[in-house]
């Protein structure tokens, strides 16, 4: 009876054990396969922690620590307090930079959406040749800062450029774009448009992603154009709008090549293109206000979050996830 | 016969309004080509001409000389080229850790990551600088290049959004027949990531090449300027040279047309990786 038993528990085990074998290994592998992966996970991910640390961290925190010290190349500086940014307000320069910024980026951002939207649906349509149309709306951001604003620079030439002399044939005198204080913000709109294409091809992907069932629905219920595109595309395109939406902004308030080589680097006439990021850079490199010019990023940092939250917290009233 | 009459006035009115819009998109380039061929008395012509007359090709050969081209076009692609070698070599290793391997922090810092994205580079701008000033590096291409081998958040995060898509089997397999884990990741994960790594390979080569504020920061001394820089310059002291720097401009942006054209694909990809996830 006592072998019986014994034997009866000695050969189930070995059975079902027999069957199951595998899995008593599995269950083994992942743990050194975790034990070793702590190792090797730290290992791989090691040059990203040091960089993580020493260019993004690190020089974080300092920025913080200069933003309150009057900091400089020059001289060691001290600790100020809040003196930096109580000057800030009163620095008539700054506020103009803030409002050429802002100026920029109201006009600028819906109007690239807007018009991104729209060749976007335009370059989707099923046409011959359209991969050619394609590339053309592309090309342009292929061409660096730089050479944008001196091939536009030359473009607007009060004297010879050719929009000038477009507008001279059909009969209106065109203004000094660049060189009036006043068409000189338009003019930078004006060419910040002509690269929009990066844009243009995320609302492609996006169209691309909406089902056609939709417009098979639509169609059988004999839906017009106009209803197609403001209660199918237009809605299901949100999320992708959503996206350039923040990027467009967070760019807009970041804007500095374009306006720096336009003028080199003076934001004239009249400091009607002194952006923000400009008047930064000549408070730090130019003038060595280092310090100050920290208290100034913070700004920019701040207020780019606070914007970035109000989008991400609007986003729940208009943004539109397909199968929700 | 009606619906095809429809079809076919919906078909040239589409043309029509996309040709009007490539109009806009394409002329500036003509533009810049042409007159980067005009003789000297056609720049200033008005109405503007469209056709040099005659083509003046010399203009190419002034340029090149009047900016030390190749000097800089050197110095050029000797940045972009080593940027982009780390960007290349970390980022996808340090995403795959992120995205396949388990260790201790792992989420933490990948959310530190994410964070670290929100920061804008003039934040960081002035302390870096001093960092650099420190070390003596300002002044040479250093602080544009050796960054990039300790990672870009942007990069590593879309490259681990792509390892996320691979499946562990593989990987599982692998590790079965006794292969090491850097033999895993570099026989069998990063011959599948290909096409990631290729995308975020360009987008570095394109922001290496096309940068303007890092070497205007760091780049102090002539001889190492980079085209755009060069071109700023040329321009600042040049003010009426119209068709050389035309010119110049259309020398650094062919590169990267002849590079879009032979990786389209990658480069819509890319973008449109990086826009959807993002």
């Amino acid at each position: 009876m006592g072998q019986e038993a014994v034997n009866k528990v000695d050969t189930s085990p070995r059975t079902t054990g027999k069957h199951k074998q595998p899995k008593p290994i599995k269950h083994k592998k992942p743990k050194t396969i975790t034990l070793n992966n702590g190792r090797t996970g730290w290992f791989f991910a090691s040059p990203w922690i040091i960089g993580l640390f020493m260019f993004y961290i690190l020089p974080l925190v300092a920025s913080i620590y200069f933003s309150f010290t009057s900091y400089s190349i020059l001289q060691p500086g001290e600790f100020i307090g809040f003196q930096n940014y109580k000057e800030l307000i009163h620095d008539e320069l700054f506020l103009k930079s803030i409002y050429n910024t802002v100026y920029f980026a109201v006009f600028f951002v819906p109007l690239s959406i807007i018009s991104g939207v729209a060749l976007a649906m335009m370059l989707n349509m099923k046409i011959k040749g359209m991969t050619i149309y394609r590339t053309i709306f592309f090309l342009p951001t292929l061409v660096p800062h730089v050479a944008i604003a001196v091939l536009w620079m030359w473009l607007l030439n009060p004297g010879f450029g050719l929009v000038n002399g477009f507008l001279d044939m059909i009969g209106i005198k065109g203004p000094a774009w660049l060189g009036s204080e006043e068409w000189a913000k338009p003019s930078l709109i004006f060419m910040s448009l002509w690269g929009i294409g990066q844009a243009v091809v995320i609302y492609l992907a996006g169209l691309g992603d909406i089902s056609d069932e939709y417009y098979e629905a639509a169609e059988v219920d004999g839906a017009s154009w106009f209803q197609k595109t403001f209660h199918i595309t237009l809605p299901l395109l949100t999320p992708v709008i959503f996206f350039n939406l923040v990027m467009g902004v967070i760019g807009a308030f970041q804007q500095f090549t374009l306006p720096y080589t336009l003028t080199q680097g003076q934001g004239k006439p009249a400091n009607s293109l002194t952006f923000y990021v400009m008047y930064l850079y000549d408070n730090g490199f130019k003038y060595f206000k280092m310090g100050y010019a920290s208290a100034m990023a913070w700004i920019l940092f701040v207020v780019i979050m606070i914007l970035t939250i109000l989008i991400f917290w609007s986003s729940k009233r208009w943004v539109h996830y397909q199968g929700k | 016969m009606n619906p095809t009459h429809v079809k076919k006035f919906k078909f040239t009115a589409a043309h029509i309004c996309l040709i009007i819009a490539s109009l806009f998109f394409l002329v500036p380039f003509i533009w810049m080509v042409s007159t980067s061929l005009k003789p000297i008395e056609q720049v200033f012509t008005f109405p503007p001409e469209w056709i040099p007359k005659p083509f003046e090709w010399e203009n190419y050969s002034k340029a090149v000389e009047y900016v030390p081209f190749w000097k800089y076009l050197f110095n050029t692609s000797v940045i972009t080229i080593l940027s982009t070698m780390g960007v290349v070599l970390t980022c996808p290793l340090v995403a795959y850790s992120f995205a396949k391997l388990k260790w201790k922090g792992r989420n933490v810092l990948f959310a530190v990551t994410l964070a670290v994205m929100m920061i804008p580079a003039q934040v960081t701008m002035i302390p870096l600088f001093l960092l650099f000033n420190k070390l003596g590096w300002v002044g040479t291409s250093l602080p544009l290049i050796i960054p990039q081998f300790f990672g870009v958040p942007f990069y590593i995060f879309l490259l681990r959004q792509f390892f996320m898509g691979l499946p562990d089997s593989l990987r599982e397999a692998a590790k079965m027949d006794g292969a090491s884990e850097l033999r895993v990741y570099w026989q069998i994960m990063l011959p599948l990531a290909k096409p990631a790594i290729l995308a975020v390979g360009l987008f570095q080569l394109m922001a290496s090449w096309t940068d303007f504020l890092g070497p205007l920061l760091y780049l102090t001394n002539e001889d190492s300027y980079t085209l755009s820089l060069a071109l700023q310059q040329f321009q600042n002291k040049q003010g009426s040279e119209w068709s050389l720097m035309m010119a110049v401009s259309t020398l650094m942006t062919l590169p990267i047309i002849v590079l879009f054209f032979f990786l389209q694909k990658t480069f819509i990809k890319g973008i449109t990786f990086s826009g959807i996830k993002g």
